[in-house]
């Protein structure tokens, strides 16, 4: 692979991996804090259209209000905390909550249209977090702030691994990749690096086959870099048994927020009844009552968790009594909440438009299917899925602070958006704010010298370069040992290795073909069939640049399942029905799992170390159990 | 396909290429025209769609659960600062137009350049403040939310 170039980056300061908005809030955030750093983007697409914002939204999901009288940050985390059941990382998301709005109130000033409550001014709210916005434009003019402030931006590189420190162990470097256009090899040389890449879609088979594994309900291009990168770099993960499944419209997978918020909609099944309430008590016997009381729900606007609710959706299916519906035929008769209902799709789903066009389902006259997905490993959705990371000083016990805010625990290695664990319903507005608090921690961090003497060497870069190229070299070398075709002895491609992942996740790690059900002994095989996997991805082959791209996605999305399936391993209890099952566990167990799950896997050897980290919760100063 | 590429109105000139988050946008080098290498990669996006300055570009949903004879166009306009919509059904009883705002401000004028406003003092370097806090927060005189202002403590344990 001679023929490529090794392009050098030198003296950075701050090197953002992956700007949606999570690596657009840190390059933003970075040139405040380092008015005279160096700061610099590296992204797999073109920032104007990247990460999981890139079609646009219809609503920014987290915003406090306190500036209405709304909510305070204390509100937020009990929410997420109760919709995660217990299993959050508590100082994160009352960090995040408390800085959340200032975000917003700049995107505001960017120009993203925000709407406003005719009636008393305030932000037009959807429910009790979200607010409604014209988002079509919302990556493009956040990535507008991100490009004034960074040095350099780098467009279509993807980045493969993150740089080490030859000098002191366990301490960040920067990262190489290469770039998909070109294919020359990208060194960047950097003091501190902030991993704003994505979570991870596409690795569970897919409901749909064909083209419409496209239409997952995550970006197709969300390859769990994040991930792929931090565990990649020997940091300790958290909750990445956390998957999600969603309960979307059926094979769009358009958004269901605004419909249940703002259009009032409700579900019901195949027979037009309501159909959750009949499964609330035998989910009762499995969760206890603790964490699903009905009526203390109705009482008090408690949410019930999305994870039982999709347990309600996902029995009355295997019962018999499917599909599940959307009830729109009476808020459709207004054309205004018809409007919007539209509108929620084009701004930020147009697939779930296309698809009522070709099958002719309006839904003013017809009550659209909904459907639950395959499951998604993220981390700023309703899950929290991530790198165990460093909260702030003034808020964090002793377990979950070391210095430096959204610090993994590699050393000058922060996380922003899916890569921080714990912190779920953060969304894009969240992600943006974890970005900010991670620049500025890291700019401290190079100002408090912990980067001073930091050293590359050539045999590392050497050898990472030989490995970026491994599966064109790969395809060279064996492609003419056939005739023609995808069917070789010596390799698999890309895609077959993703149908494979997909396959063997859907299977032993709770799929829907499964109904999301597993337990120890189906983990343990595919535990051992992802290392077979691992054995043969030293053998994928890539033709061009663009399977050479495919190729180390689905590198980032393998290592993202390992540690799904340690995880869900590691956790002897069924903690998120609707989510996953652990059947031969299955109940949850506040005994012995009211713990967040961290791990290790060990860069050089492969070898997974588990451990549980205590739950810390917020609760009032006089000691009594806050109730939301 | 999800997206595919007229013959008669693309001119090769990559726009397309340039944006697609997917990087499966790229130019045949036989027809030097675009066109979708990879459709069950393609998520329906349009940000290729919206990016062609010919409207070459046009989707048809995916074909696995999508019928064929439908119709979604777009043209979205920065200068105008809208984007307009225009979805049509399959049996041609639904027809309609749809215009939504993209930017309140003249395109690119919003964002601040952060190398030109007063450098942090040191007091603020050493808060948990970010830029333009805590004036942005709430825009009144109050501060930072803390455990302390806000009557909390960090519990370990069970709670609900």
């Amino acid at each position: 692979m001679a023929r490529y170039e090794t392009i050098i980056e030198e003296d950075i300061d701050i090197l953002v991996c992956g700007a949606g908005l999570g690596g657009t809030g840190a390059a933003f955030e970075a040139r405040y804090w380092g008015q005279d750093k160096k700061i610099v983007i590296a992204e797999k697409a073109n920032i104007d259209r990247s990460g999981a914002v890139a079609q646009g939204l219809y609503a920014i999901n987290c915003y406090m209000g306190t500036r209405f009288g709304e909510n305070n940050p204390e509100d937020h985390v009990r929410y997420a905390r109760i919709d995660l059941m217990g299993m959050v990382r508590e100082d994160l998301l009352f960090d995040m909550a408390r800085h959340v709005d200032s975000t917003v109130h700049q995107f505001e000033e960017w120009g993203l249209p925000l709407m406003r409550d005719p009636k008393t001014g305030n932000y037009q709210r959807e429910g009790r977090w979200q607010i409604m916005i014209h988002g079509e434009s919302y990556k493009p003019i956040v990535a507008e702030a991100a490009k004034k402030s960074a040095d350099k931006v780098f467009n279509r590189i993807c980045v493969t691994h993150l740089l080490m420190d030859d000098a002191q162990e366990n301490r960040a470097a920067g990262a190489v990749g290469f770039n998909v256009r070109t294919g020359n090899y990208h060194v960047f040389k950097s003091k501190a690096v902030i991993v704003g890449a994505g979570g991870a879609s596409n690795i569970f088979k897919p409901r749909s086959v064909g083209e419409g594994a496209g239409r997952v309900w995550y970006a197709p291009w969300s390859s769990g870099s994040a991930y792929g990168l931090l565990i990649g770099a020997g940091a300790k993960m958290t909750q990445m048994e956390n998957r999600i499944v969603l309960a979307r419209f059926k094979d769009g997978y358009g958004p269901v927020g605004a419909y249940f918020l703002h259009l009032k909609t409700y579900t019901q099944n195949g027979l037009g009844e309501e159909y959750e309430s009949k499964w609330w008590p035998s989910l009762q016997e499995i969760v206890g009552k603790e964490y699903l009381d009905p009526e203390v729900s109705h009482a008090t606007h408690r949410p019930i968790p999305t994870c039982l609710r999709n347990h309600a959706f996902i029995q009355e299916v295997n019962a018999g009594r499917g599909p599940i519906h959307m009830v729109t035929m009476e808020a459709f008769q207004d054309p205004h909440l018809e409007e919007i209902g539209w509108h929620n799709f084009l701004g930020m789903t147009v697939g779930q438009a296309v698809l009522w066009a070709a099958t002719d389902v309006d839904p003013k006259y017809e009550n659209p299917e909904l459907t639950t997905s395959e499951p998604y490993v993220m981390g700023s959705h309703a899950t929290g899925c991530g790198a165990w990371c460093s909260g702030p000083e003034d808020l964090s016990p002793p377990e979950y602070y070391w210095g430096y805010n959204r610090m993994t625990t590699v050393a000058g290695l922060f996380g922003a958006g899916d890569a921080v664990g714990g912190t779920p319903h953060a969304f894009s507005s969240g992600s943006f704010t974890e970005g900010r608090l991670a620049a500025k921690a890291a700019c401290q961090y190079i100002d408090d010298g912990k980067a001073e003497g930091i050293r590359v060497s050539d045999e590392q870069i050497e050898r990472r370069r030989e490995e970026v190229y491994k599966p064109m070299e790969t395809y060279k070398i064996y492609r003419n040992e056939i005739t023609a075709g995808s069917v070789n002895p010596n390799y698999i491609n890309p895609r077959q290795a993703l149908d494979r992942l997909q396959k063997l996740m859907d299977e032993y790690a709770g799929g829907v073909t499964v109904s999301y059900m597993t337990n120890e002994k189906l983990l343990n095989i595919g535990l051992k069939k992802l290392k077979l996997l691992e054995e043969d991805l030293e053998k994928v082959a890539a033709e061009n640049i663009h399977e050479l791209l495919r190729a180390w996605e689905i590198k980032h999305r393998h290592l993202t399942s390992e540690s799904v399936v340690q995880h869900t391993l590691f956790r002897k209890e069924t903690r998120w029905p609707g989510y996953y099952y652990r059947g031969d566990h299955l109940k949850l167990d506040d005994e012995n799992w009211h713990v967040l799950t961290v791990s290790r896997r060990d860069p050089a050897t492969g070898e997974y170390t588990m451990e549980k980290a205590p739950c810390y919760h917020l609760t009032e100063v006089d000691g009594k159990a806050d109730v939301a | 396909m999800p997206t595919f590429v007229y013959m008669t109105r693309c001119d090769g000139c990559g726009h397309c290429v340039d944006i697609c988050p997917s990087d499966i946008m790229h130019i045949d080098t036989v027809t030097r025209r675009a066109y979708n290498i990879e459709p069950n990669m393609c998520w329906e996006c349009y940000s290729c769609v919206k990016a062609c300055p010919h409207q070459a570009i046009d989707v048809r949903g995916y074909a696995d659960f999508a019928p064929l004879g439908h119709s979604v166009r777009v043209k979205r306009d920065e200068e105008k600062g809208v984007i307009a919509w225009r979805i049509k059904f399959r049996n041609g009883e639904k027809d309609m137009d749809l215009l939504a705002p993209i930017t309140t401000k003249p395109w690119g004028s919003g964002t601040p350049d952060l190398r030109e406003v007063e450098a942090p003092s040191e007091e603020q370097r050493n808060s948990q403040l970010l830029f333009n806090e805590p004036k942005y927060i709430r825009f009144d005189e109050g501060g930072l939310h803390t455990l302390e202002s806000n009557g909390l403590v960090m519990k370990q344990g069970v709670d609900y």
